[in-house]
């Protein structure tokens, strides 16, 4: 079993009377990618600005590597990397400057930061284009040289938020792949935040569901859809070829099936339909 | 450990190539460079034209190079008086809103860095921004005086010279807290940008009207007045810094503000020497300092506690 390397333990943020983030326990482990999935406005971004030490939380901790991220922000820096929703940069300067000054903040010599710089570009496929301005990449562009941005400082753990955000559906497979590979290949542990079901399902090991600043239910996504069914009753509707007695009784026999029944009235639910919509169809 | 005083230098590094290559700085440089160059044609031409009178006595030739003028032209002193809130304020106004607009602030921050870096190095990059173009600036107009006048400074006038140049300085500063201290405030740069011209024009033009008019309504004594209006006065920036580079580059002027007849009694006609003079605007010198430094604090103190969100 893995060591837990990001957690937080009864974790509260406060704005007034507004809960943002509350009573949450994670337990992220080293190595794993971890989703966090939930509507805007769950307290993800919250949760992360705590984690990384740049909001205090009203009370509880967060830690990554067991320090305290308010007390030892700096130390939790020097190993994670933040790619923020929204990344900025400086666009008058180059990819390559923009790189190169992170590294700068990161006490990489210049020297190295230089070096360095070619290598995160190639891995994210901006080699071309590291010697333009910034304010000339696109918003894929930008966001994976948000990517080499965090990748430079050679990070433990990177976290992300909403990550694909603005970018393309091709973009979006690419991206995540190359972050799932950081992952597998690397070792990197990365913790990423998403209101997104099916990007957070292909490629997170865990899923934390985040609702109203809180934990509903955690788990890999098959651990997650069986707790989920286990709950819920679900309505299905089934298209059937040809329907017929025969059929009904078929579906009724399984085992997991607890009613069938007919729409009744479908003219009727039609004419409500018009009904409510304000338009009487001329021919009921 | 790699340094981290090394990333705070990084830091100042880039602010002071941003302010370098920025257009609103290379406009003002561009203003001062030319008002400048307006005056001294002008001032030196009055000189030459006038040496023989003006050079009557010890009358501090050299500091004419930096008070004379010939009525149509404002000079040096009373340009950067002028100019130099504008300079500081167009390099502090849009300091830290533009990074948050830009998304930059979070990623910065995200950095092993401790959290004062980001605000720290970029005033002190601005003020060695403008100490050097200040000292440029006031070395240029020594050298062009003396390469036309032929006559070199006392070592007096060159010490009053580089006083006035530093305070100039610091009082620049005051004008940039001001606008960096808008620039954490107001979410937009153009707000944070007339948010800090309008404090300048209250005090250049509005404020001595309002002094004037409050130390009449308080009192009927002519003294009492004048009185009143020098201390209401020196409540503003501009009047500190203008009394106190009068009194450095004009060494006949003896007092400051309203004269009592106590002490215009055995006044004796004699100019002040530098150690005089500056017993005499120490106060001044202090109040601006303290001003820069309670407005730089202030924008310190609120950019540590807001919450940085991109
Ligand atoms: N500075 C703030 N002041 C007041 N409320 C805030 C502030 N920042 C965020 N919130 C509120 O906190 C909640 C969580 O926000 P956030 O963490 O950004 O959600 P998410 O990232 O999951 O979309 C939201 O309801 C938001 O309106
Ligand atoms: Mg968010």
């Amino acid at each position: 079993m893995a060591e837990t390397i990001i957690s937080t333990d009864n974790l509260v943020k406060e704005y007034g009377e507004l809960k943002a983030v509350n009573q949450l326990n994670l337990a992220i482990k080293k190595g794993e990618v971890y989703g966090l999935l939930g509507p805007n406005g769950a307290g993800k971004t919250t949760t992360i600005l705590m984690l990384l030490g740049l909001t205090e939380p009203t009370s509880g901790t967060a830690q990554i590597k067991g320090f305290d991220a308010t007390r030892d922000s700096i130390a939790i820096k020097r190993f994670t990397g933040y790619l923020p929703d929204q990344v900025g940069f400086y666009s008058q300067r180059t990819g390559r400057e923009n790189l190169v000054y992170t590294a700068g903040l990161n006490g990489i010599s210049a020297v190295e930061a230089a070096k360095k710089a070619v290598e995160v570009v190639e891995l994210v496929g901006l080699t071309n284009v590291i010697d333009n301005k910034v304010k000339t990449y696109s918003k894929g562009m930008r966001q994976r040289l948000g990517l080499a941005d965090v990748l430079i400082k050679e990070p433990e753990i990177i976290i992300l938020d909403e990550p694909t955000i603005g970018i393309d559906p091709t973009g979006i497979n690419e991206f995540l792949t190359l972050i799932r590979g950081l992952s597998k290949e690397q070792g990197i542990t990365i913790m990423l935040s998403s209101h997104l079901l099916n990007q957070v399902q292909k490629i997170c090991d865990r899923v934390g569901i985040f609702v109203k600043g809180s934990l509903l239910a955690e788990g890999s996504i098959e651990e997650l859809a069986a707790e989920l069914l286990a709950q819920k009753e679900i309505d299905l509707s089934v298209k059937v070829k040809d329907l017929s007695d025969q059929v009904i009784k078929k579906i009724s026999a399984l085992d997991e099936v607890i009613k069938v029944e007919k729409q009744e009235n479908l003219l009727d639910e039609i004419y409500q339909y018009y009904f409510t919509g304000g338009e009487i169809d001329a021919r009921l | 450990m790699p340094g981290f005083s090394n990333s705070f230098l990084v830091m100042v590094d880039k602010e002071i190539s941003d302010h370098v290559k920025s257009w609103k700085f290379i406009i003002v440089v561009a203003l001062i460079l030319l008002t400048t160059f307006g005056s001294l044609y002008s001032i030196l031409n009055i000189i030459r034209e006038n040496a023989a009178l003006i050079n009557k006595g010890d009358n501090f030739l050299f500091l004419k190079l930096f008070t004379a003028t010939d009525g149509n032209l404002p000079n040096f002193m009373t340009l950067i008086s002028f100019l130099g809130p504008i300079l500081g304020i167009a390099l502090g106004f849009d300091l830290v809103n533009s990074e948050r607009n830009r998304g930059t602030i979070s990623r910065i921050l995200a950095q092993p860095i401790p959290r004062d870096y980001f605000i720290t190095s970029k005033f002190t990059a601005a003020v060695i921004v403008i100490l050097l173009l200040v000292f440029s600036v006031g070395f240029l107009v020594m050298g062009m005086g003396l390469l036309s006048i032929g006559l070199p400074p006392t070592l007096g006038e060159f010490l009053r010279i580089c006083i006035f140049l530093f305070l100039s300085t610091i009082y620049i500063a005051f004008w940039l807290s001001l606008g960096i201290l808008f620039s954490i405030i107001f979410e937009q740069a153009a707000t944070s940008a007339l948010a800090s011209l309008a404090i300048w024009l209250f005090f250049t033009v509005f404020y001595s009207m309002i002094v004037n008019i409050v130390a009449q309504s308080l009192s009927k004594n002519p003294f009492q007045i004048n009185h009143l209006t020098v201390i209401l006065s020196r409540l503003s920036p501009n009047y500190l810094y203008d009394e106190l580079t009068t009194i450095l580059l004009t060494p006949s002027i003896r007092t400051l503000g309203g004269l009592s007849f106590q002490q215009l009694q055995g006044a004796i006609p004699s100019a002040l020497s530098l150690d005089q003079s500056l017993l005499l605007v120490w106060p001044h010198f202090t109040a601006l300092i303290a001003a820069s430094l309670i407005c730089f604090a202030v924008a310190y103190l609120l950019f540590m506690r807001r919450e940085v969100r991109a």
